[in-house]
């Protein structure tokens, strides 16, 4: 086994954001969230990370605003800590060790130093029981503190963090949980509980989704799975108890919130469409509709200035006054599953995948950041679960980044099959793809592979596509017939099959003269220029999985794996099996890069990577245990600086970074010692001006600006000294600390004095001309002078150049100089040649 | 349980009235319930809301608003009169008129002194309540436009009323407006139309609250008559509001069908302040909500749809008991339809008419569950008008078909039918006995020679029936001095007995040889909803409004060892909760044991030589006995046989040839009838 002692598996990029409530600060400045193993702070107006809250070595679970104090921010997570930071500078100030699971926190400036943490039932870690607990915040001036002091509040609540909410100041909790209300006092340490029925003969289903309490009525709102808001009053009754019910949405409410005045209640839900109701007048409603994706946490500012809404899609949306959209901050958009392949862009090194339904996204891995969304489908998106729409399921890059190619289906019932091809060509004007050709039903099943040619010296560019029908079939581009049509558009040229048998995945060659379609079992090669089949490769029992075609130096080798566990590495110079081994391959991936490959494997629920090359038999790099569960998805992206590691294990990151996604929609990558060292220096470096948002454009600007300022100082003093010029000139001074014997005669000098008085109106241009050719003059000069001479001069220029800065006049001392030094030279040879005589 | 050949009678195109006006009296737990056609119901809250009286309604006469004074129950109407009904009658006792115009509304103050009416022409009048009669005492300021609401201050002193566009606030001492509500018109359209205040309710504080054509319920200060809060609750109109006794709790009735319940409370806990929070909505009709009443425990709303609904509010009641279930009270809890045994006639009994029709015949013979093909169809032999103003109350076919009476407030009619081939003859029976004026009840004998008809003071007319003419027998008289009216009669098969019961809840058997009391059943606290004496024991089986079963020996003259068993077991819980009551029994001549009884939602067969149900086995195990092999069925089986088969169930009768009779109503029928409800933006439409 290779050492691999400083490689590490890490979330770098493309975290949920919408994972936890995000927090605005009290001056509406800034928004922190929840971001993995980080707590992000973004700016509210320009939609920028500021920085990240790094400490956490598990998912932070929570955010909170000290009540006591609102610059600072408490941070919980599934490690088992509650920490707190200084947002502003992004200073860690204390942790406290809890010792359990954190899964939400609560806090009320009533309850001075206690905050309120979901954990599992102390009792028994493995059940799906949750509790609520108080924990006394110990007063130490330690960075380390472990809080042991708690107290039960409740016991089986859920574990979702919208179900629990304080009451008006803090004199209670409400906790919802499946198809109970528990509303628990603190003053009178008693609970009252409220039961609904499981649903009504229409199919309502009363589940309690979420909770908010009214900040100044004893109102409890509550969001339920049918989309009704219930209003309760009395609750402080058994029986009496009573509610009013709300009911504009037609799917679950994810989301409750009332503003700090309590005029008005906040709902989101599947419809994203931001609902306000007006409290006690809730026949009057506003809306905020079309904001793209399910809402699943709604959040006010404090001062209630700012809504923000999180969304299913991974993106935050802030809204001034509940009708402007403001800022978007987008993360990752993460579905369900990812049905495209990772692929990298080749033009913007961008990552491509499935992002919002009907779209490809674009990803900037380097600068964690989404920078566009491709519209693919371009049909309208109901937002309702359970519709059939059209989704993008295939999509790839040729090597130039020229052609884009994705395939969309829509499967309404098992026979229906809607698919379309599309083309898309980048245009370099508006530097986006725009639509070439859509082939509708490019197959008559679904299209399981699909490739372009990546040679990158072929003149023409090709695309085969396989298809669950038992075809593959091979697309061009081809000029059109007649020359009224505007351009080239794709057409297919090529349709093969193999004994019937469905084809599985297809693969060329680097060079693109090879090209390789399994069909079960069997691996068929052929050559694209004459669509010839030239072998078949078969290593039964188990249908191939993946193809993939060496690089480099090991192009003569196809890999291939197979569903029996094998991974195969065929010779194409002998057509026979180069070798094999055993091994359960979800995913082959080679890099583009380099010859290496990467092998991602399943066993035991875990999944293992190794990189090899295929002409070594040892492998460069294994991981075990890299990620728990099946990795389907991954991608080699390149890097814009290589590393030059040269540690064997290591050196397979040089030039290509590995990403790939985890079961749970995780994107993980692996990490050097070396350069984590670096990211963590960089990040460190980083100072921020607390007034303003610190971004690369406010960078950029501000140095632009200090140059700006820079210049006008500089103009600024040389306006003022030009008045006081005689006696400070160089000129001046140069003509009087030369020896008086070696001065030309008076009238020569006395007409150079006086045009050193003159103001030069010669313009830049002209000046540069004059220095040039000046230059030149001076090279040939010192190449025909001696030694002394240059040896001479050369101080004197360089105590010039210390003098201009000194006095910081430039331009006009420095064509002063030059003339002085050219009257110097005159004034030399006239010396040599009266010597001479 | 027996196989019949069934009669699926599904012609009889009974509709209920819309109900326009309710009135619930606190004291006595009544309900009074006034119809668009006239007739006023009067439902016991205390007795499983037992429909115990019905007045039956008039041509001219279009009750608008209802009002209890005490036990006495006024009306008024768009024919401009108050009319005092005689609840023992069953019929207006007197009818005023106010001159005033079309009386919208009517309103007595709690003293129970003096009753207001609001007019068309824009006076609110005052009308003594004296012991007979109610005397007109003054009228108030003149408004222009009409007055649609009223409502009297708890102490007497003031009087809210609803008017066009604003809500006016009397002394009732001067009778001068002391402050004028203006209220707002509705939005967009509506901005031109008046809005009509259509509900007022004057609360203890001094608060007014106000439903209006504008879809608002508004919560005005009274004392300084200024707008408080205002409720949007519909689109439509606010029809009614009716607030709890204690004050804490509203209710508001909507075109859509809804009714809002607002509440008293406090918005933080533990502090005084309190407002009126709108709570929980009730949907339970398809159209307007006419009249609303607040009980202490439920919600009782009624409309255009005709139906009363009983809805319990949970936070009152216990939960899961019979106080706690939704109620929807759509038939009459009496008999609409009669049926002569052996000639195999149905008569209908509608307000206007009456319909006999023939059954029609079907050949052959089919497995259970089939259904035959009909050889001859049901035919409509006679649809009779009814003469006068008067609405029909009831009405009577002999068993042989050859006699047909019907009553309504002041007049009896009797016919003779006489059936040649396809030709029906009828002749009226001119001459009837004097004493023959004012019934509630009209019963013939199983012989057809005599008819029974129940008059006032709980007496029985006994009238013979020769081939021209009738004479006056007898009058039975019970013993008891009670006043209530005969709601039910029923003659014996073999003529020798004839029981009466009354909304006294007694049951008197008399003997009719000897035209005497024969004796009477001890009295149980719940109506009788059905009685019936079997043919071959004489035993009497009463079924009461709180669904207990009686039966008692009329020789021995106690209850029989069967009706002792069954009260010591006690009846199933499921078959106390069914929420319609009895309204018929009959018996199985082939099967002696057989008793036959139906609800809206049922009939059963009762089998009084099988065991009773325990508490814990299944009631309706009709069908899981067909699932279990013969020999097992015997031990399962128990004495209530349940068929749910036919629903909505009008009549149950079984004929001499033992064929069984079902007269279904659809409520899906009913519901077909009714006017267009209001439009209503539907989601996903």
């Amino acid at each position: 086994m290779v050492e691999h002692g400083d490689i590490r598996v890490v979330h770098r990029g493309g975290s949920k954001i919408n994972f936890r409530e995000p927090v605005i600060t009290n001056d509406s400045s800034f928004l922190l969230c929840a971001s993995g193993e980080c707590v992000k702070v973004f700016s509210t107006s320009t939609e920028e990370c500021i920085h990240d809250l790094r400490g956490h070595t598990d998912l932070v679970t929570g955010v909170l605003l000290k009540p006591s104090n609102h610059l600072q921010v408490y941070s919980c997570s599934a490690d088992g800590t509650v920490r707190l930071w200084d947002f502003t500078d992004g200073i860690l100030i204390k942790t406290y060790v809890i010792g359990y699971p954190i899964y939400s926190i609560y806090a009320s400036p009533d309850h001075e130093g206690i905050i309120f943490i979901v954990t599992p039932m102390l009792s028994d870690k493995r059940s799906e029981l949750f509790q609520l607990v108080a924990v006394h915040l110990p007063q130490s001036g330690d960075q380390l503190v472990e809080a042991r002091e708690l107290s039960a509040v409740l016991s089986d609540v859920s574990s979702n963090p919208a179900a629990i909410t304080i009451g008006r100041g803090g004199e209670y909790f409400a906790s919802a949980k499946g198809l109970q209300l528990e509303v628990y006092f603190f003053r009178k340490q008693k609970s009252y509980r409220f039961s609904l029925k499981e649903g009504n003969k229409k199919g309502g289903r009363n589940t309690f989704t979420c909770v908010a309490c009214h900040p100044k009525d004893d109102c409890i709102a509550t969001g339920h799975e049918d989309g009704k808001i219930r209003l309760w009053r009395n609750f402080n009754h058994k029986k009496e108890y009573t509610y009013t019910t709300l009911h504009w949405h037609h799917s679950a409410v994810s989301s409750l919130r009332f503003t700090p005045e309590g005029t008005n209640l906040l709902s989101g839900g599947v419809e994203s469409v931001l609902v306000q109701w007006r409290y006690n007048q809730e026949s009057q409603r506003d809306f905020l509709p079309r904001l793209g994706a399910a809402i699943t946490h709604i959040t006010i500012s404090p001062d209630g200035a700012l809504f923000c809404t999180s969304h299913s899609d991974n993106k935050i949306t802030i809204i001034q006054s509940c009708v402007k959209v403001s800022a978007v901050i987008q993360g990752l958009v993460k579905g369900e599953s990812v049905r495209t392949d990772l692929m990298v862009d080749p033009r913007s090194k961008a990552m491509v995948l499935n992002g919002k339904p009907g779209h490809l996204q674009f990803y900037s891995l380097q600068r964690d950041k989404l920078l566009y969304n491709l519209d693919i489908v371009q049909q309208e998106y109901i937002h309702e679960s359970g519709l059939q729409q059209f989704e993008v399921v295939k999509a790839a890059f040729d090597a130039s980044g020229n052609w884009l190619a994705t395939v969309e289906e829509r499967k309404q019932k098992a026979a229906e099959l809607e698919l379309n091809l599309k083309l898309w060509e980048f245009d370099e004007q508006t530097q986006s793809f725009v639509l070439n050709t859509t082939i509708s039903a490019p197959h008559e099943a679904q299209i399981t592979a699909m490739c372009f040619c990546h040679a990158a010296d072929s003149q023409t560019t090709m695309l085969v596509s396989t298809s669950k029908d038992g075809h593959f079939k091979a697309w061009q581009l081809a000029t059109p017939a007649r020359t009224e049509d505007e351009g080239p558009s794709w057409s297919c040229d090529f349709v093969g099959a193999y004994h019937g048998l469905v084809p599985k995945c297809c693969c060329f060659s680097a060079d693109g003269s090879l090209l390789a379609v399994s069909f079960q079992e069997v691996v068929t090669v052929w050559s694209p220029s004459s669509w010839e089949l030239l072998t078949t490769l078969s290593q039964p029992p188990g249908a191939i999985r993946d193809l993939c075609f060496g690089r480099l130096s090991c192009s003569k080798y196809l890999l291939g794996t197979t569903a029996s566990n094998l991974l195969c590495c065929w010779n194409l110079l002998t057509c026979s099996l180069e070798w094999s081994t055993s091994m359960d391959t979800s995913l082959l991936l080679a890099d583009p890069f380099s010859e290496n490959m990467a092998a991602f494997c399943c066993q035991a629920g875990c999944t293992d990577l190794f990189v090899f090359k295929p002409s070594e038999p040892r492998p460069l790099f294994s991981h075990k245990a890299v990620c728990s569960g099946k990795v389907t998805r991954a991608v080699f992206a390149p890097r814009e600086d290589m590393l030059e590691s040269c540690e064997e294990s290591s050196q397979w990151l040089n030039c290509s970074q590995l990403y790939f996604l985890t079961q749970y929609m995780d994107l993980m990558t692996f990490i050097t010692k070396a350069e984590e060292d670096r990211l963590m220096a960089s990040s460190k470096q980083l100072v921020i001006d607390d007034s303003v948002a610190m971004t690369p454009f406010y960078l950029l600007l501000g140095k632009h600006r200090q140059q700006q300022q820079e210049n006008q100082d500089t103009l600024s003093t040389l306006s003022a000294e030009r008045t006081p010029l005689p006696q400070g000139s160089v000129a001046i001074k140069e003509l009087l600390q030369t020896p008086a014997h070696v001065l030309p005669s008076t009238s020569f000098l006395c007409s150079m004095f006086v045009q050193s008085l003159l103001i030069s109106v010669t313009d830049s241009r002209e000046e540069s001309k004059h220095a040039e050719e000046e230059m030149e003059s001076e090279k040939e000069e010192e190449d025909s002078e001696g030694e002394m001479e240059s040896s001479t001069s050369r101080p004197r220029e360089a105590s010039l150049a210390g003098h201009a800065t000194e006095t910081a006049a430039l331009a006009l001392t420095k064509a002063q100089a030059r003339e002085l030094r050219r009257v110097k030279k005159l004034d030399h040879s006239w010396l040599s040649g009266l010597l001479d005589s | 349980m027996g196989e019949f050949k069934v009669h699926r009678v599904r012609f009889f195109d009974y509709m209920p009235s819309a109900i326009r006006a309710m009135a619930f009296n606190r004291q006595s737990e009544r309900l009074a319930v006034a119809r668009a056609d006239g007739a006023v119901e009067i439902f016991n809250f205390s007795d499983n809301y037992f429909q115990e009286k019905v007045i039956p309604g008039q041509d001219s006469r279009a009750v608008e608003a209802l009002c209890w004074v005490d036990q006495r129950l006024f009306s008024g109407g768009l024919n401009g009169e108050i009319t005092e009904y005689d609840l023992e009658n069953l019929k207006p006792r007197y009818t005023v008129a106010a001159y005033g115009g079309p009386i919208w509304t009517i309103s007595s103050n709690n003293q129970g002194t003096m009753l207001a009416l609001g007019c068309e022409d824009g006076t609110v009048k005052m009308f003594e309540v004296l012991a007979e009669k109610v005397q007109f005492q003054r009228n108030f300021d003149r408004q222009k436009g009409r007055i649609i609401s009223l409502s009297w201050h708890p102490s007497g002193t003031l009087i809210a009323a609803g008017m066009m566009d604003m809500i006016r606030v009397f002394d009732a001492e001067t009778g001068h407006a002391t402050h004028r509500l203006l209220v707002e018109r509705g939005v967009g359209a509506s901005k031109s139309r008046e809005v009509v205040v259509w509900s007022v309710a004057f609360l203890s504080d001094h608060t007014i609250i106000s439903g209006d054509s504008a879809g608002k319920v508004q919560i005005w200060d009274g004392v300084t008559g200024t707008l408080l809060r205002t409720h949007l609750v519909t689109k439509w109109d606010v029809l009614a509001l009716s607030v709890s006794q204690d004050q804490s709790s509203l209710v508001a009735g909507t075109s859509e069908g809804t009714v809002i319940q607002f509440q008293l409370i406090s918005s933080t806990v533990g502090q005084q302040d309190k407002e009126w929070v709108r709570t929980r909505t009730f949907k339970n009709h398809s159209h307007d909500v006419r009249a609303l009443a607040h009980t202490e425990t439920a919600v009782v709303s009624g409309g255009m749809d005709t139906q009363l609904v009983v809805r319990p509010l949970l936070d009152k009641v216990e939960k899961n008991t019979q106080e706690s279930s939704l109620r929807k009270i759509v038939f009459p809890h009496r008999s609409l339809v009669c049926c002569a045994k052996k000639a195999g006639l149905l008569l209908f009994q509608f307000p206007e008419h009456l319909e006999l029709w023939r059954l029609g015949e079907s050949e052959g013979h089919g497995k259970p569950g089939d259904s035959l093909t009909v050889k001859t169809k049901p035919e409509k032999l006679i649809q009779l008008k009814r003469k006068g103003e008067d609405h029909i109350c009831c009405s009577a076919l002999s068993p042989c078909g050859g006699w047909m009476a019907y009553s309504t407030v002041s007049s009896v009619r009797l016919y003779r039918l006489q059936y040649n081939n396809n030709n029906i003859g009828i002749t009226k029976v001119s001459r009837l006995p004097k004493d023959l004026c004012s019934v509630h009840q009209l019963c013939f004998s199983s012989d057809s020679s005599k008819l029974f008809a129940s008059s006032s003071h709980s007496s029985v007319i006994v009238v013979a029936l020769n081939q021209q003419e009738c004479t006056y027998l007898h009058t039975l008289k019970p013993k008891s001095s009670s006043r209530q009216p005969v709601h039910l009669l029923f003659a014996s098969e073999d003529g020798k007995w004839l029981a009466t019961a009354n909304t006294d809840c007694e049951i008197h058997i008399y003997n009719l040889d000897k035209l005497k009391l024969h004796c009477t059943v001890p009295v149980y606290s719940s109506y009788p909803t059905a009685i019936a004496i079997h043919p071959l024991t004489s035993n009497l089986v009463v079924v009461h409004a709180d669904q207990q079963i009686f039966e008692y020996s009329l020789e021995k003259k106690e209850y029989t060892e069967w009706s002792r068993k069954l009260q010591k077991l006690g009846l199933h819980s499921l078959w106390l909760e069914r929420d319609t009551p009895v309204t018929h029994i009959t018996f199985n001549s082939r099967n002696p044991a057989h008793i036959i009884l139906h609800d809206m939602f049922m009939f059963c067969i009762i089998d009084q030589s099988l065991p009773l149900p325990e508490a814990k086995t299944l009631l309706y195990n009709q069908m899981t006995l067909r699932s279990v092999p013969e020999p097992e069925r015997i031990r399962h089986s128990h004495a209530f046989k349940i068929c749910k088969n036919f629903q909505h169930l009008l009549c149950v009768r079984l004929l001499e040839d033992h064929s069984l009779v079902v007269v279904e109503r659809p409520l899906l029928d009913i519901m077909s009838q009714l006017p267009a409800p209001v439009r209503q933006k539907k989601f996903a439409t």
